[in-house]
């Protein structure tokens, strides 16, 4: 029981970073926001890879089941990174030759 | 428990310790599009390190894992090239689904080979009771995050309808199901291995329940919250492997799509809990609004339109679901284009839940090549219509209904909205007079003498304009 306190206070505190970290994103990136936190919460492919790669005293499922949540994981990890990427290289800042728009 | 910190090497705590402060600078690079890629950046790397931490950990160089990433990889890397930009809701309801899928995975294989995962009891015999129930809460969590998302998927991507369906007594089969399967997690501490299936079973239950009398346009509600519970399964399953990457990254993901969903609902004036209940925007919901004679209108063409626009000198765009829907924005932007030419001043005005997603009126623009700084947030524009010739609204339509802001007996009373009747003349395109938005209002601005309504598709409409225009 002793390991849940420092974890729980390591919980607590990271919701209040995500709280104000997430109030500081601007709204027109709210769609990258949440590619790439569907990509970072693929984070749970640590605890996939633990199990598929179990050597000893584990069921043969288990190791499967590790498999294929690697494979799922996998697909969110470069799937959520690559298309973030895609879309963030799309915001462009107006060049400084547009035209007159201080009118 | 103590024995299994103590044979887990600083370091590798220390390098999962980093992986979470990668991430949570990834969020931070957000704040601005400057910085946003370099963010994303740090995700990649503090991924890169809890993968390879873990891989070395656990002494992996397993061929069958290298296949696994590999393929999982490729199909994602592809996918995430290929998608269109318009499709970005379903496909992150997709990824979300993924995500919840995983954990579920994760937890059955921790259940079936606990010392794998170093979650025995003291003396080796069982799983400890507090883990059982964090692997509990995490495959709960996880279920009900896969079939909402799998529901919201189908319904983003058109393959199920997008109206509400409305199940009798619903409320209290899902209250029913969601004590269910709290007490099943509290009891699972004292174990049985149907417990356990029972509990995946009535999460996957809940979750199909929970999605399917939403209607179409409080996804981008749902979309969040489904992205917040990613998160809160990535965190239970961290607890339950001990490790801080996961719990840092959990948290920080939950509080985002919590957060989103926040401002989802306060751009909507609606509670969370009224939104998550459904049944709005039924077939039905229309009240007396609606009902009754034609009004009169006034019906423009594309040459009326370009006429008014070139003689204006500001003109606002504000775009709706129905520009993505129509993909109108690349037209769009080269109304904008040849409006400038002639002198005029463009500006975009988003209103927050425009779209079928937080953002994605922003992402549309930014893909048909629209400057950022070009694009307004209703707080920051608002105050402008007042001044403005024109403003063009391109498929949007509750987002600019005056009546929210008087008519107490409306649905949308309270709905923070955009001020379009203010501009000096509202050029309205919409496909036909006969659908009212979706909260099933009508909206008094097509009908006001400064109203010219161009009914056709947004995209042949725009086209049309641009063409009187070059």
């Amino acid at each position: 029981m002793e390991h849940l306190i420092p974890q729980l206070s390591i919980f607590v505190l990271a919701c209040f970073v995500g709280y104000y970290v997430v109030w500081s994103v601007t709204p027109a990136l709210h769609t990258p926001l949440m590619a790439v936190t569907n990509a970072i919460s693929s984070v749970i492919i640590v605890g996939a890879l633990v199990a598929a790669s179990a050597a000893t005293g584990g069921s043969e499922v288990s190791k499967w089941l590790g498999l294929g949540a690697v494979v799922l994981a996998s697909v969110n990890i470069f799937g959520g990174f690559a298309v973030t990427q895609r879309m963030l290289g799309m915001y462009k800042k107006k060049e400084r030759k547009a035209p007159a728009e201080a009118k | 428990m103590t024995e299994v910190i103590a044979t887990t090497p600083a370091w590798v705590a220390l390098a999962y310790l980093v992986a979470g402060v990668l991430f949570i600078l990834a969020l931070r690079g957000l704040s601005s599009p400057e910085t946003s890629q370099q963010g994303n950046r740090f995700g990649m790397i503090g991924m890169l390190i809890a993968v390879g931490t873990t891989l070395i950990v656990h002494g992996v160089g397993l061929p069958l894992i290298v296949a696994a990433v590999v393929i999982g990889g490729g199909i994602g890397f592809v996918i995430a090239r290929r998608i269109a930009m318009t499709a970005m809701p379903q496909l992150v309801a997709g990824f979300h689904s993924l995500v919840g899928l995983a954990a579920v995975l994760v937890a059955i294989a921790a259940y079936l080979n606990p010392a794998a995962f170093g979650i025995l009891s003291a003396d080796g015999s069982d799983i400890a009771t507090s883990s059982k129930i964090e692997m509990g809460l995490g495959v709960a969590i996880g279920a009900i995050t896969f079939s909402g998302s799998i529901i919201a998927f189908l319904k983003l991507n058109g393959n199920m309808g997008g109206a509400p369906i409305l199940l009798p007594a619903r409320h209290y089969l899902n209250i029913a199901l969601l004590a269910a399967v709290l007490i099943l997690v509290g009891v699972f501490g004292l174990h049985t291995p149907l417990l356990f299936a029972i509990i995946v079973v009535a999460a996957l239950a809940l979750g199909f329940l929970l999605i399917i009398p939403i209607g179409g346009a409080d996804m981008p509600v749902v979309v969040s919250m489904l992205n917040s519970y990613s998160g809160w399964a990535a965190a239970a399953m961290g607890f339950t492997l001990q490790n801080t990457a996961m719990i840092v990254t959990g948290a920080l993901v939950g509080s985002s799509g919590a957060i989103l969903s926040y401002i989802m609902c306060t751009a909507m004036n609606r509670s969370f809990i009224s939104v998550i209940a459904g049944g709005f925007g039924g077939d039905a919901a229309g009240p007396a609004g609606a009902a009754g004679e034609a009004k009169p209108y006034k019906r423009g063409s594309a040459e009326d339109a370009a006429f008014v626009m070139k003689n204006a000198e500001s003109v606002i765009i504000v775009p709706g679901y129905g520009m993505a829907v129509s993909q109108a924005q690349h037209a769009l932007r080269e109304m904008g284009d040849l409006l400038r030419k002639e002198g005029v001043s463009v500006k975009y005005a988003i209103h927050p839940v425009a779209g079928r997603m937080p953002g994605h009126m922003n992402v549309l623009l930014a893909e048909a090549n629209v400057p950022y700084d070009e694009v307004f947030e209703l707080e920051d524009i608002n105050g402008e219509f007042a001044q403005a010739d024109v403003a063009f609204v391109i498929g949007a339509n509750d987002v600019t209904n005056p009546l929210a802001k008087t008519d107490k007996s409306s649905p949308i009373y309270g709905m923070p909205v955009l001020d379009v009747e203010k501009a000096k003349t509202v050029l309205f395109v919409k496909r036909s007079m006969g659908g009212a938005g979706y909260a099933g209002v009508d909206n008094p601005v097509f009908y006001m003498d400064n109203t010219m309504m161009l009914l056709a598709d947004a995209k042949k409409m725009v086209e049309a304009i641009n063409k009187d225009l070059g």
